[in-house]
This record gives structure tokens, C-alpha cells and sequence, in this order.
């Protein structure tokens, strides 16, 4: 008597399953996981991220990204998301705000310092400003109010002088 | 549009889109500890074992407690304040709490609408005032009734009970959390006179630092925003508007746009005929409503459009000139004399000195970082929006009148915004999304880009001031005027004439009551640039021509602007203003020589850079400001901006210290860079590098603020540092200049001095 099993994987005779043919697209990475652009190749990154995946904490304020709300690292580097048309991403690895903290939900020590140094205004610029630092530590471990100054982000609530507190927190390991 | 990989959905993002799509609940944003991980989860979701304790609070059986957030927060902080004022009434345990934005709390009273949550305004500094006057009460009915519960449970008096950190205790030292007690509490009838509130020497949160409630879930970019905020099958509007408020669509072909993959509809609206500013579409539009952003951006660039101008044309510099003429004209009669005190004419006969200069305020645009914005759902029976509001009853107006429906069957959800200043107190957007969502018949999120929100603004008037003082032989100031001219931001909202000057000067403004001769003149000029409530309004445009004109008295005298101003302002005493208003100068005189001591003030004239002082107050409460400021070349450094600020009761000091840095450099960044400006009734800032709100680099590397403590009721504090940074920047650059700057922004003037 045949086992049940062997049925199931033994497909009817007469019949052949077509694979569906696989969707051609734009392959890149997102905080560490595999993703897919099946759409309009042209759509800027920043728009992929909100309305196809909905990680909306990456965030729209002008259409040239000019405050910095919008700003992401690929492959490690500063990028502004509504500047990069998906066709450019192809194989890169992209890491939005979503992406800092830890699996086990630990923050980033930037992060940490932030809310230690409760470096936030409306928090709509915060993402970006948390971005814009990351790139700036990756640079210089230990950044002066030079480097600090060069930073492209834009507030209105006026977070800027808990900001350059935060990074400095986060630069000596947190403390103040 | 590509297919969604749903497995990349944060599991709360799905909740949120299944609960919005059913249009229940309310939404937690707010997670207290640092170790919470999931953010924002609906109440829904939280099953229904909360027990209501009054409209703002809900206790589970595990003792965690819900505290409602009524007024939006706009990066005010009133998300993390008014529920602690709260949390300590009611003797919770902070750890224990987490903050709910309540959205708006409308109910159905015979057709009219009842707003059961009270006050629900932000950024207008009432916030705190109103919180302090009825959420206590909130917090210590909600301990009351636990306390009669946890009375007949135990068998003891409740009076002879007492609360602590979310138990009660009995004398015997047996105790029950509140979650065990929340059941019985929540079936006992409210108290029916008035509950006690605590001695201030009792307080446990009120007066100690507490982070933003909101800041684990906006730094892991979890925090939703209305522009966030997705119903499942919402189309995606961006607006193209007429650059002229009177103007009309000339030639329009939608074809292209209509081409673009995604692009659904394309529609115009226009302004309604009578309804005030602020309440309906601002000005004509055509909307492209699409499937994604993206298509609605590439159909609106697609559009072939062009707009045929009003009757009306006018620019900012014509303003200005107008302004400048009716203030220079002695003959000019003033629309409203808001103060008039002595006899400023006869006193001026006598002077030994004269001192006489006239300043010009710009047009300035609010400038939210998170633009306009607004996701609406209508149907026949009911509609639910998301809108970033600073004014959640007013939205409800506006959405009650485009749909017909009753107070019940509209939800209006706020959640945390992207900065407000004024702004949002007017719902053109949410006219715009409702009528979109109508014609749509489908959920509609609309989304202004940011050049529509630069030139799309309800603006801040540029004024002109001419202030002019007398002094006799002893330095005393024995008269002041100042003729005002602006744009009224009243105009065409249903206020009448003779109130339009109250948006633009306050007649208790300094120095009333210190000069004995003093009249102030506001002169109204037209305008068809639409105005609104700016951030500050009207201090900011008046303390930058006061608190200067004091140091050009100061100057002109050769004499320390603090000794000037300390003698102008003389003994510490209560000075009566009329209106209910009081002037304490012994407040002013403190946060004044505060500041002053701390920038080390007696080195005044021995620095090599410049220091600036200027002094307000607003409503009650008290600032001062020291900037230092240097120079090298054309380039102006910013040293050190100092502010002290006396708002009675300090609520949350770490919440308050970010509000004065941040007005601090939100005052300093619009002084540096900022203006509007219009040619033929066109705005013609497009982008933020047209309104180039200062980088870190043009800014202090510190604010240094200091909180002078307090127990009298607290003031507002969303804006009280705002009026004088300005003034005390423009003195010191004099300072280190020898440049008096008399026009804003500061740099573009410095610059053409220098």
C-alpha cells in the first residue's frame, strides 16, 4: 500500500504545472531583508518606501529633499530617497530609520541618545536628523562642532542645539 | 504600482490599516518605557477589559493605565504634560502609564455638536493654563473612585486610605494596585461635589522632568503622522493651485496626466462664495488623484495648465512703501489707538531728548515641516478623517458643513503633527480632502507639496513701526508712541472692524505701564495676500521694534542698555494695565538680570563681541534673552543665546526647557533668514531654499535656558521665547557692527550695511 505522502507528491497524470513565469523587477535590500520593485522603475525611492512597503519613517518635506527629512544610507553612504529613482537601487542595500535599532528592539545608541537628550521638537525631522548623524559618526567617530555644523538637516521646532548634544552623547558612548 | 510585499508590514501597521478601515478606535502613540517595543497599537486591539474612569482614564486589570491626550501636539509636548498632570492627581505610576491622543470628542446633543473633552486647541500657549484648571479634577475623580472602591473592599474608611504609585494602602499595610480595584471603581458613581486636588508639597511628576512620551516610537520611525496615515483603498491627491487667490483656471488639458499609469481622476475645486478664510479651498485647484504619490506627482507635472490672473495685483515691496507712508504721515488718522495713556502731546513739549527710528517686519509663511495634509473618508452615513490639526472642533466645522452629517458621524483623529505655529488653526485642506472624497467616492489622502505649502499660506503681515520717545533732563522716559501699519490676520474671519487690531499689536505690551505718556496707533492696510495666526503673533512682530528702539535709546544716552531698561522699568511692583492685566515688574526685572548675569553682563563694553539684551512678557509670564554674537568678515557667529523665562508652576521642566531653546532658535532662524516676498500677487519662495530656515552651522552650538521656579498657576509657554530673540540679536550685532538693523531678516540686512 502506498503511503499517503507519495500521493500527494506524485502529481496526476495528465496534468503539468506551469510555473508562472517569475516577475521581472529591481532587487535590492531593506534593513536586512529581500525586496522585490515589480512597478514604475522611475518611482523615487522615498515613495516606494511609504506607499508600497509603508515604512513611513522616512519622511516627505519637499520635493528636492532638501530639508533632510528624507534621507536614507545606500550600501553605507548618506542618500536622499526622493532623489534616487528605483532603477539605481538594483542590488544596493538600503537602511531607513526602521532599520537602526536592534532585532530584540534595542535602540541604536544615537537613538538612545536622542530620546536621552529628549532631542525632539514636532519629531517630523527626527528621522532624518538621526540618519544625517549616523552618516557623520561613520565618518568621524568623534566629531567636532565643525563637522557638526555641516550637517544638512532642517528644523523649525529649533531641536538643533539637543541634536548636537545627542550626537556628542552617542559619540562618547553615551554619557552627557 | 508593484505588488505590496505584505510580510514587510510592522504587524501594528496592518492592525492600524484593518482598525482605520472599520473606522473604530482610538490610536496609542505613546509608549512611556524606553523597553516598550510595539507602538502604535488601536485601543481596539487591546480588548475591551479597560475600565473608563472619566473621559481620560482607563485602567486594565493589570494595573496599566490609559491617560487621554486631548489637545494636538504639535511638538508642544502637551502629549507627555497633560496627561502627568493627570498621572499625579491621580497617584499613578508613571512607568505604568501610557498616553493616548484622544482625537476630537464630539457627541450628539439634539443635532448640535457637544465637545465633551473641553479646551482642544495646541500651540497657542493655552494648553497647560486649561489643563491646570480642569484635568486635575479628571486625575483626583479617577483616584477617588478607587479609593471608594479599595474602601468597601477593605472595610476601612476611605479617608483613612492613601494612594501611592498606582496602590491604595490601608493603615494595616495591605494594599491592592489599581487594576484589581478598576472594576469595582468604574460601576461607583461619580462624586457629586467637587474632589479635593492635592498640595503642591504632595506633587510626584508635576515640577519633575519627563522625556516625550512619543520619543521611542519617533526615533524608530514608528510614530504615525497623518501624512503616514493610509486608509486600504485611499487614492493619493496633490493639488495644483492658482498662484492668484482671484484668479481662474485659463486653459486646462488633462490628457497626459490622465495617461500616467496610476493617475485616476483629475478634478477641480474652488473657493466657496462667503464662507471666511480658512474654512474653504483658499484658492482655485486642480487635483489629480492617483494610486500612489508618485502618479499623482508625474499626472500634476503632466498637466497642461495655466491660470489666468485676478483683477488684483500687488507686491511685497508696494506693501512696504505703503506701510512706511501712512506710519511717516502725521496727519495719517489711526484705524484703532490701542493705548492711550497722559497726555503724549503736552508731555512731549517739555523733552530735553528725542530719539525717533522707524523698523520693518517682513512677510513671513509658517513653514510645517510635515506639509498639509489630510486623509478623509465620507460616506453617506458617516466620515473619518486624519488631520494634522491644531484645532480639532474648528476641523469638525468645516467637515459638519461639506457633508450635511450629524455630530456623531464624524471621527476627526489627530495624530501627533509636524509642527502647527498657526497654521493649522485654518482647514482650507480639509475642505479640500472632503470635497475630494466626495467627488472621488472613494477614501481620499490629500498631500500639498511643499512649493503649494510655501505659496499657499495664510501669511503673517509684514508692518512697519515708527516708534518715537522723549526724555527729560533726569533720563527718564516721560514719552513714548508707536505707529503701527499691517495687515490685519482678522480680515475676512468674521471679526468686526473695530476688533482687526487685536492680531497685530497688544495693548499691554511694554512699555505700558512704565512710561506715563504712551499711545499706540495701528494704521489697517489692504491687502490681497491672505493672512492667518502666526506663531507669536502678535509679540513677534512688536518686540523686534520695542526691545530695539529701548537700545537705541540706551545708545543714544552712551549709556549700558541694561542700566536704561532697569530704569525704565524701575521698583519692583504690581502695575494695574487695565483689562485684568497686571505687569509685575519684579518678574521682569529677575529674568532680565538673570540672563544678564549669566552672560557675564558687566563686561559689556569691555567684550569683543557683542552683547544684546531685550526683555517681554506675555499673558502672565516673563523672558529675557542674551545673545552674544561676533563677527568675522561678513560672517556673523552666533556665540551664545541665553533665555530665562517665569512662567509661574513649571509642569515638566525638561518639556519646557525644549520649548524656550526651540522658540529660541526658531525666533533666531526666522530673524537671520526669513521673509515672503510677492510680485504681482505671486509668492515667490517655491522651496526651502527660498525660505532657508538656518542650518546648525548659522546657529548657536548651545541654548542655555533658565527656568525661574514657581507656584503661581503656569502660563503658556509654546511661543514665549519667541518675541525676543530678535530684538536681543540686533543689539548686539549693533554691538560688534556698529550696524543697527531696523528691517528683518537680519543677514540680508547686515550684509548691505556692512
Amino acid at each position: 500500500m502506498a503511503h499517503a505522502q507519495d500521493q500527494i507528491l506524485t502529481p496526476p497524470a495528465g496534468n503539468t504545472i506551469v510555473p508562472q513565469k517569475e516577475r521581472e523587477g529591481i532587487d535590492l535590500e531593506i534593513n536586512g531583508r529581500a525586496f522585490r520593485h515589480t512597478g514604475d522603475s522611475q518611482m523615487p525611492l522615498l515613495w516606494y518606501l511609504r506607499d508600497v512597503l509603508r515604512l513611513t519613517g522616512t519622511k516627505y518635506s519637499g520635493e528636492h529633499g532638501e530639508g533632510g527629512h528624507d534621507l536614507v544610507l545606500v550600501d553605507g553612504k548618506l542618500a536622499s530617497s526622493s532623489q534616487l529613482p528605483m532603477v539605481e537601487l538594483a542590488g544596493k542595500a538600503v537602511t531607513t530609520v526602521e532599520g537602526l535599532a536592534a532585532a530584540d528592539g534595542k535602540l541604536h545608541p544615537l537613538q538612545q541618545a536622542f530620546v536621552d537628550e529628549d532631542a525632539i521638537g514636532c519629531g517630523y525631522c527626527t528621522p532624518g536628523w538621526l540618519m544625517a548623524s549616523l552618516d557623520l559618526l561613520n565618518r568621524h567617530p568623534q566629531p567636532s562642532d565643525n563637522d557638526i555644523d555641516q550637517m544638512p538637516n532642517l528644523c523649525r521646532c529649533g531641536c538643533q542645539t539637543r541634536v548636537r548634544r545627542a550626537i556628542k552623547r552617542a559619540a562618547t558612548g553615551g554619557h552627557a | 504600482m508593484s505588488a505590496r510585499h505584505e510580510s514587510s508590514l510592522p504587524l501594528s501597521r496592518r492592525r492600524f490599516l484593518k482598525v482605520f478601515a472599520g473606522a473604530a478606535g482610538a490610536l496609542i502613540v505613546g509608549i512611556p518605557l524606553a523597553e516598550a517595543v510595539d507602538a502604535p497599537v488601536p485601543a481596539a486591539l487591546l480588548g475591551d477589559t479597560l475600565y473608563g474612569l472619566g473621559a481620560f482614564v482607563r485602567i486594565d486589570p493589570d494595573g496599566n493605565i490609559i491617560i487621554g491626550a486631548r489637545d494636538p501636539d504639535t511638538g508642544t509636548g502637551t502629549t507627555t504634560t497633560l496627561p502627568r498632570i493627570i498621572a499625579d492627581e491621580l497617584d499613578a505610576d508613571w512607568t505604568s502609564v501610557s498616553v493616548v491622543p484622544l482625537g476630537l470628542g464630539v457627541e450628539d446633543d439634539n443635532g448640535s455638536p457637544r465637545f465633551v473633552y473641553g479646551h482642544q486647541n495646541g500651540g497657542l500657549g493655552t494648553s497647560v493654563p486649561a489643563a491646570w484648571a480642569d484635568l486635575r479634577e479628571a486625575g483626583a475623580v479617577a483616584r477617588w473612585l478607587l479609593l471608594q472602591a479599595a474602601a468597601r473592599r477593605l472595610g476601612v474608611p476611605a479617608d483613612r486610605l492613601r494612594c501611592e504609585e498606582g496602590n491604595v494602602i490601608a493603615p494595616d499595610g495591605r494594599r491592592f494596585g489599581y487594576g484589581a480595584l478598576a472594576e469595582a471603581a468604574s460601576k461607583i458613581p461619580a462624586p457629586s461635589s467637587p474632589v479635593p486636588l492635592k498640595a503642591p508639597q504632595h506633587y510626584t511628576l508635576i515640577g519633575q522632568p519627563a522625556g516625550d512620551v512619543d520619543a521611542r516610537a519617533i526615533v524608530t520611525g514608528q510614530a504615525v503622522y497623518a501624512l503616514d496615515s493610509y486608509a486600504g483603498d485611499s487614492l493619493i491627491a496633490v493639488l495644483s493651485h492658482c498662484p492668484w487667490v482671484d484668479g481662474s483656471v485659463q486653459t486646462l488639458d488633462t490628457t497626459d496626466a490622465l495617461a500616467v499609469k496610476g493617475v485616476v481622476k483629475v478634478v477641480q475645486l474652488k473657493p466657496e462664495p462667503g464662507v471666511p478664510l480658512g474654512q474653504t479651498v483658499r484658492a482655485p485647484a486642480v487635483a489629480v488623484l492617483a494610486e500612489n504619490t508618485w502618479a499623482a506627482l508625474q499626472g500634476r507635472a503632466k498637466l497642461k495648465l495655466e491660470w489666468k490672473p485676478g483683477g488684483q495685483s500687488e507686491s511685497s515691496a508696494w506693501f512696504e512703501q505703503q506701510a512706511a507712508d501712512v506710519v511717516n504721515d502725521k496727519d495719517a488718522a489711526p484705524t484703532a489707538r490701542v493705548r492711550n495713556d497722559g497726555d503724549v502731546d503736552a508731555a512731549g513739549k517739555k523733552a530735553a531728548h528725542r530719539v525717533e527710528a522707524t523698523y520693518v517686519q517682513p512677510w513671513l509663511a509658517h513653514a510645517t515641516s510635515e506639509p498639509m495634509n489630510c486623509l478623509a473618508r465620507v460616506d453617506k452615513d458617516g466620515a473619518t478623517l486624519v488631520v494634522p490639526t491644531q484645532a480639532p472642533q474648528q476641523a469638525w466645522r468645516v467637515v459638519q458643513r461639506l457633508t450635511g452629517l450629524s455630530p456623531s458621524q464624524i471621527q476627526i483623529r489627530v495624530p501627533r503633527v509636524g509642527g502647527g505655529y498657526g497654521r493649522r488653526l485654518d482647514h482650507d485642506f480639509v475642505a479640500e480632502a472632503v470635497m475630494l472624497a466626495k467627488l472621488a467616492e472613494r477614501p481620499v489622502k490629500l498631500m500639498w507639496t511643499r512649493d503649494e505649502d510655501l505659496g499657499q499660506d495664510y501669511f503673517r503681515s509684514a508692518s512697519v513701526h515708527k516708534l518715537s520717545a522723549t526724555l527729560d533732563g533726569k533720563r527718564q522716559v516721560v514719552t513714548w508712541t508707536q505707529r503701527m501699519a499691517s495687515a490685519s490676520a482678522l480680515v475676512q474671519r468674521g471679526v468686526p472692524d473695530n476688533r482687526l487690531w487685536t492680531s497685530e499689536i497688544d495693548p499691554h505690551q511694554l512699555p505700558a505701564g512704565l512710561v506715563p505718556n504712551l499711545r499706540s496707533d495701528w494704521y489697517a492696510l489692504p491687502s490681497v495676500m491672505p493672512r492667518g495666526t502666526a506663531r507669536g503673533m502678535p509679540h513677534l512682530s512688536n518686540a523686534f521694534p520695542v526691545e530695539s528702539f529701548v537700545d537705541e535709546i540706551a545708545n543714544s544716552l552712551k549709556e549700558d542698555p541694561l542700566v536704561t531698561r532697569l530704569r525704565m522699568i524701575g521698583q519692583a511692583r504690581m502695575i494695574d494695565l487695565g483689562d485684568g492685566r497686571t505687569l509685575d515688574t519684579g518678574r521682569l526685572i529677575n529674568v532680565l538680570q538673570l540672563v544678564a548675569d549669566r552672560i557675564g553682563w558687566k563686561n559689556w563694553l569691555r567684550t569683543v563681541n557683542g552683547f544684546g539684551i531685550a526683555c517681554w512678557h506675555v499673558d502672565g509670564a516673563y523672558v529675557a534673552h542674551a545673545v552674544e554674537a561676533s563677527l568675522q568678515g561678513n560672517r556673523l557667529n552666533i556665540e551664545r543665546a541665553i533665555c530665562a523665562v517665569d512662567v509661574g508652576r513649571v509642569i515638566n521642566p525638561m518639556g519646557l526647557e525644549g520649548q524656550v531653546a526651540g522658540a529660541t532658535l526658531d525666533a533666531l532662524s526666522t530673524a537671520l533668514n526669513l521673509s515672503v516676498t510677492y510680485k504681482d500677487s505671486q509668492v515667490q519662495q517655491r522651496n526651502w531654499k527660498d525660505y532657508p530656515l538656518a542650518s546648525m552651522l548659522q546657529l548657536p552650538d548651545t541654548t542655555e535656558v533658565i527656568l525661574v521656579p514657581g507656584d503661581r498657576d503656569p502660563a503658556g509657554a509654546s511661543f514665549l521665547a519667541m518675541p525676543t530673540a530678535a530684538p536681543a540679536l540686533a543689539n548686539a550685532v549693533f554691538r560688534v557692527s556698529a550696524v543697527r538693523v531696523r528691517r528683518l531678516p537680519l543677514m540680508k540686512e547686515l550684509l548691505r550695511m556692512l
